[in-house]
């Protein structure tokens, strides 16, 4: 619902991603799958026309491609680069009870909101007393990414393993591969549940737990030293429920 | 002359605070002037100081009614504020006490000028507040006693009342946070089309915050119907406004949206600035206003409030500029009431308190199931534990 804006660097580094991965995928691509980023923008797109107090942040990237001239100006914004402002913003809206996406360029920035993250949105539930729940999503691209800096490449998992409000990090590198998805994940009403860790790969002997861009490289990892191995998907909910199943695939 | 003290409990003369508009309620003194609505029109002690706009004029339109339910209400924040101070000592409130007395005057007249769809949000000196959106003494003494009928069932404490029904956002803990979460309320209200706006309170200490500006800027580029309300009371904590602001004409510090000063001792001016406000928030965007007010205690309760300020300035200020005192002069003078009605009204005021002090002291403290309550809108089944991880458990539901 609120977007920073785009630094030049980034700009031309989507271009650059564009022209080798975008075009050449989108020609490609195998009925029944579809690019992470393309998996970002229909979801966005399902909620806001869902309910219609949804909000999004426009961004010069393709994640909320069309999403601005479907639902206007009134709900997809963009704003200044201004974190702990537009994230405050986003928190009031939640409070009177809209329902913001609040978007981070990357979640490095979001330790400028940090305060209005945990103080304003995490805790209010509770020194309210249920009074005012903070419906709201954070999201953005977070950890490892191709040649940028200390600052631009932090993973913030830990800090943010909690459901309420809900922290979605996302792996920048990601957003132009695609994957292979069931036809029920079309459905407008399809949804995962949260706190549940998703089996990707059984395996007999070692468990791998994982997260976002890692799991690709976990699954790379045929057997382990012989021993098969399973993956664990924990993308859901880290360091939450998650906790059960990892215990029961390390006791089997 | 008058027939006081009716025979109604505590909790529901409560109430009947903060309701300038049913008039009818307050029979308890001079019978004539509690009912009588015609219009007087007052001027302000000063005169407003605009900022990139034109001052609305001095003169204000009120009614005897609501000038009697001013000083009532403002008698009954004071005595709340004390009664809390003697509660702190005595150490049945624990923690944080930020007291407001001296400020009421902020309070009332905001209460006067909007509805209870409006929105306020504030900081951690939300007593009075709380009060005004139609929060009860007992709740209050409760909630800062940390009792179970408490208005955030005393988990929330002396920083965190809230009332949503009314609209009252709360109660915040962390200095200038409340700036970008009062324009966020208001965008909600700009994109519901309900014609409400939102009074963000803040400090001169919180008037340096960057946070401020960020949202200003973009309350500025939204057109958001946000009021941010400057409660300069001279002092941020220990560090008085000279030292802490550069520039402390807090109203001119919006830059490219305008400013208003008000005198926040003169509940009259207060209520004017605020319906001004009100009008041009919804049809412009936001507006600055600077309330000039004063506290008599500490930051506090931790605070004496001494070692940065004279006691001459704040026995100054309690002679000169007090707001209850300011407002006792003036139905005096228009004869609205006679010195015994005030007194009257003042000692009932003490009893109700004290009333409820006395019920919220009988109060139980919160269940230790109330740990686990309300941490997440749904908590997904998930184990908790205490430190130790054995004695204290639960399952979030």
């Amino acid at each position: 619902f609120f977007f920073l804006g785009p630094s030049i660097d980034r700009k031309m580094w989507g271009i650059a991603r564009r022209k080798n991965l975008g075009q050449a995928l989108q020609k490609v691509l195998p009925a029944g799958s579809m690019t992470v980023r393309e998996a970002l923008n229909s979801a966005l797109d399902e909620e806001m026309s869902a309910d219609h107090s949804f909000l999004d942040g426009l961004e010069s990237t393709r994640i909320s491609k069309g999403l601005l001239e479907k639902y206007g100006p009134d709900r997809v914004l963009d704003t200044p680069i201004t974190e702990a402002g537009f994230a405050g913003i986003g928190v009031g809206a939640a409070y009177y009870g809209l329902r913001p996406v609040v978007k981070f360029m990357i979640f490095n920035f979001s330790m400028q909101a940090i305060d209005h993250i945990i103080n304003s949105a995490a805790k209010s539930n509770c020194m309210s007393v249920g009074q005012i729940s903070v419906p709201i999503v954070f999201r953005g691209p977070n950890g490892a990414n191709a040649g940028v800096d200390v600052q631009h490449s932090q993973c913030y998992a830990a800090w943010y393993a909690h459901p309420d409000p809900v922290v979605f990090l996302e792996n920048e590198l990601l957003y132009g591969e695609s994957f292979p998805i069931s036809a029920e994940v079309f459905d407008s009403s399809f949804c995962l549940p949260i706190g549940k860790a998703k089996i990707e790969r059984e395996g007999k002997y070692v468990t791998i737990t994982s997260f976002s861009k890692m799991v690709g490289h976990a699954l790379q990892v045929d057997t382990f030293k012989g021993i098969s191995a399973e993956v664990d998907d924990i993308v859901r909910a880290v360091k939450r429920a998650c906790y059960r199943s990892i215990l029961m695939a390390a006791t089997t | 002359m008058a027939v006081l003290a009716r025979s109604s409990s505590p909790s529901s003369l409560s109430k009947l605070l903060l309701r300038p508009h049913s008039f009818s309620s307050l029979r308890s003194f001079s019978s004539s002037a509690a009912d009588d609505q015609r219009v007087l029109t007052i001027e302000t002690s000063v005169p407003f100081t605009g900022h990139r706009i034109e001052p609305p004029s001095r003169a204000v339109d009120t009614t005897p009614a609501e000038i009697l339910s001013f000083f009532r209400d403002m008698a009954l924040m004071r005595r709340m504020e004390i009664a809390a101070d003697s509660l702190y000592k005595a150490k049945l409130i624990r923690g944080f006490c930020h007291l407001y007395d001296g400020q009421e005057a902020v309070a009332v007249g905001m209460e006067a000028a909007i509805t209870k769809r409006d929105g306020i949000i504030t900081s951690y000196r939300d007593h009075c507040t709380f009060l005004g959106r139609g929060g009860t003494l007992l709740e209050a003494f409760a909630e800062l006693m940390g009792r179970r009928d408490g208005c955030a069932k005393g988990k929330g404490g002396s920083m965190h009342f809230y009332r949503k029904e009314a609209s009252y956002y709360g109660g915040h803990g962390i200095v200038g946070a409340q700036i970008p979460l009062g324009c966020g309320v208001a965008f909600a209200q700009k994109y519901s089309k309900d014609g409400s706006v939102t009074f963000a309170l803040y400090g001169d200490g919180a008037a340096n915050q960057g946070q401020l500006f960020e949202a200003l800027n973009m309350a500025a580029l939204l057109d958001l119907p946000a009021i941010l309300v400057c409660e300069n009371n001279h002092y941020g904590m220990g560090t008085a406004e000279w030292r802490a602001a550069k520039s402390p004409a807090y109203y001119k510090r919006g830059d490219y949206v305008p400013g208003l000063k008000v005198d926040g001792m003169d509940v009259l001016a207060v209520k004017q600035a605020c319906i001004f406000a009100k009008e041009y928030a919804l049809a412009n965007g936001p507006i600055i206003l600077e309330m000039d007010t004063y506290r008599y205690h500490g930051h506090s309760m931790s605070d004496p409030g001494s070692t940065y300020r004279t006691r001459d300035e704040i026995s100054g200020v309690r002679q000169e500029r007090d707001p209850i005192e300011r407002v006792r002069k003036l139905i005096l003078s228009h004869e609205l009431a006679s010195a015994s009605e005030l007194k009257d009204i003042e000692k009932e005021v003490r009893k109700e308190v004290d009333d409820a002090v006395a019920q919220a002291k009988e109060c139980p403290m919160p269940d230790p199931s109330e740990l686990f309550s309300n941490v997440y809108v749904k908590g997904f089944g998930a184990e908790t534990f205490g430190p130790d991880r054995k004695e204290v458990r639960s399952v979030l539901p």
